[in-house]
């Protein structure tokens, strides 16, 4: 579960900039421990609690299918896992870069700069040179995912607001029937909130990469 | 036992990994496994119990979806899972026998213990074909057993003891198509993955 992205991403921590351990804070606090803390409990009846006013079988399913073709809580799944992963690219590339110094070091080469290889492991790598490049490009693709999916829920749902009543006339449903959503304020209200959070990592991203 | 079971023996391979390979755990943890325990599990969840015939008929309904979904293809995923995960253990089981072995003979027989030459070579070589092997096995059972790797969202049914042809209607088909997608693509990112490896270990 979530405690694997955790040690993934904490590995990253160490070689971050103080602006990428506060993103890796947020994301971590505001977004992930919110989604299995409260947001699980909230979705987790809606689509047994989606009710539609016909007893035809069948209609219930379509229309349910019909408005919510991704749940918000496995989109929102989703853009977490993806949203971290560009951190990953840093902590290869930090690790290839280790490598290449141990077998150096092995070879006898950068004696003069290390004791041993375990001091090699425990150095403070910088942010320079090519980690630069993969630094910067890392935060460029967490931006873009997160704006991409940022757009494809606001294009899914129409916006950021769940109504209560939607009205839904897809086969086999007989005519055109009201079919009322379970929670929907307190759905609305985590996602602005999950929209808020996603916005002000948008926001850490950008103002990293000005920094660098 | 569960998932962290597998994730905490695979995290011993990471050692004896080449960086390819390396890259291949992190798919699978991440794109795979993880997607797996908090998304696509919880999409199957209530498969059956919204599972709806427009018939009133008792036991019809279970017959139909026993005829459409003789496997679950949540099911189908996560013995994927575990079969592709399990080849790499080999190597880790190969690297225990000579340490077996070193012991026993009480001095150093190998230049490293993880180095990559002669016999765990061979079994790195075979784990990787074996690996490789499953993953298309399993896209192969999965294409023919669903007829592709779309949901539809209405099935027809007409077994007994359904009276008649009935319409049967499968819950959240259109999420489930999305995940299966996501599946295939990542199973075959492992594959192509994989073949590189190959690649790099026969022409080294």
């Amino acid at each position: 579960d979530w405690g694997t992205l955790h040690t993934f991403i904490g590995g990253v921590n160490k070689h971050s900039t103080s602006i990428g351990k506060v993103w890796i804070t947020v994301i971590f606090i505001f977004r992930v421990m919110i989604l299995v803390v409260a947001a699980q409990e909230v979705w987790g009846d809606e689509q047994e609690d989606f009710v539609c006013n016909t007893l035809q079988p069948g209609c219930k399913n379509v229309c349910y299918d019909h408005f919510f073709p991704v749940s918000h809580i496995r989109l929102w799944a989703l853009q977490l896992i993806f949203v971290s992963t560009p951190a990953l690219l840093v902590a290869m590339h930090v690790a290839y870069y280790r490598h290449e110094t141990a077998r150096k070091f092995r070879r006898g080469e950068k004696r003069n700069e290390f004791k041993d290889l375990e001091d090699i492991k425990k150095q403070k790598v910088r942010i320079e040179g090519s980690l630069w490049w993969t630094y910067t490009s890392s935060i460029f693709f967490r931006i873009i995912f997160e704006a991409s999916f940022m757009y494809v829920f606001y294009f899914l749902y129409n916006g950021y607001h769940l109504p209560w009543v939607l009205k839904c006339g897809i086969d086999p449903c007989p005519n055109l029937v009201d079919c009322f959503i379970s929670r929907p304020t307190e759905k609305t209200v985590f996602t602005i909130f999950m929209i808020s959070a996603s916005v002000i990592c948008m926001l850490l991203n950008v103002a990293e990469l000005c920094y660098l | 036992m569960g998932w962290m079971f597998l994730r905490d023996l695979l995290t011993g391979v990471n050692k004896y990994s080449t960086g390819i390979g390396r890259i291949w755990l992190a798919v699978v943890f991440i794109f795979r496994l993880l997607v797996y325990m908090v998304a696509a599990e919880h999409v199957w969840k209530d498969e059956q119990k919204e599972f709806e015939c427009n018939i009133k008929q008792p036991g019809c309904e279970n017959v139909c979806f026993d005829h459409f979904f003789p496997i679950s293809q949540i099911r189908l995923w996560a013995l994927q899972l575990i079969m592709v995960s399990t080849p790499s253990l080999l190597v880790v089981l190969h690297v225990a026998y000579r340490e077996g072995r070193e012991k026993r003979h009480r001095k150093k027989l190998y230049v490293s213990l993880g180095m990559m030459d002669g016999g765990l070579w061979y079994t790195y070589l075979i784990s990787l074909i074996v690996k490789t092997g499953f993953e298309i096995g399993f896209l192969v059972l999965f294409y023919k057993l669903y007829d592709g790797f779309s949901v539809p969202y209405l099935m027809k049914c007409d077994l007994k003891p359904c009276p008649n042809t009935v319409d049967c209607f499968i819950s959240k088909p259109t999420e489930k198509k999305i995940f299966i997608l996501f599946l295939v693509i990542t199973s075959c990112l492992c594959i192509v993955l994989n073949f590189i490896e190959l690649s790099f270990l026969v022409l080294k």
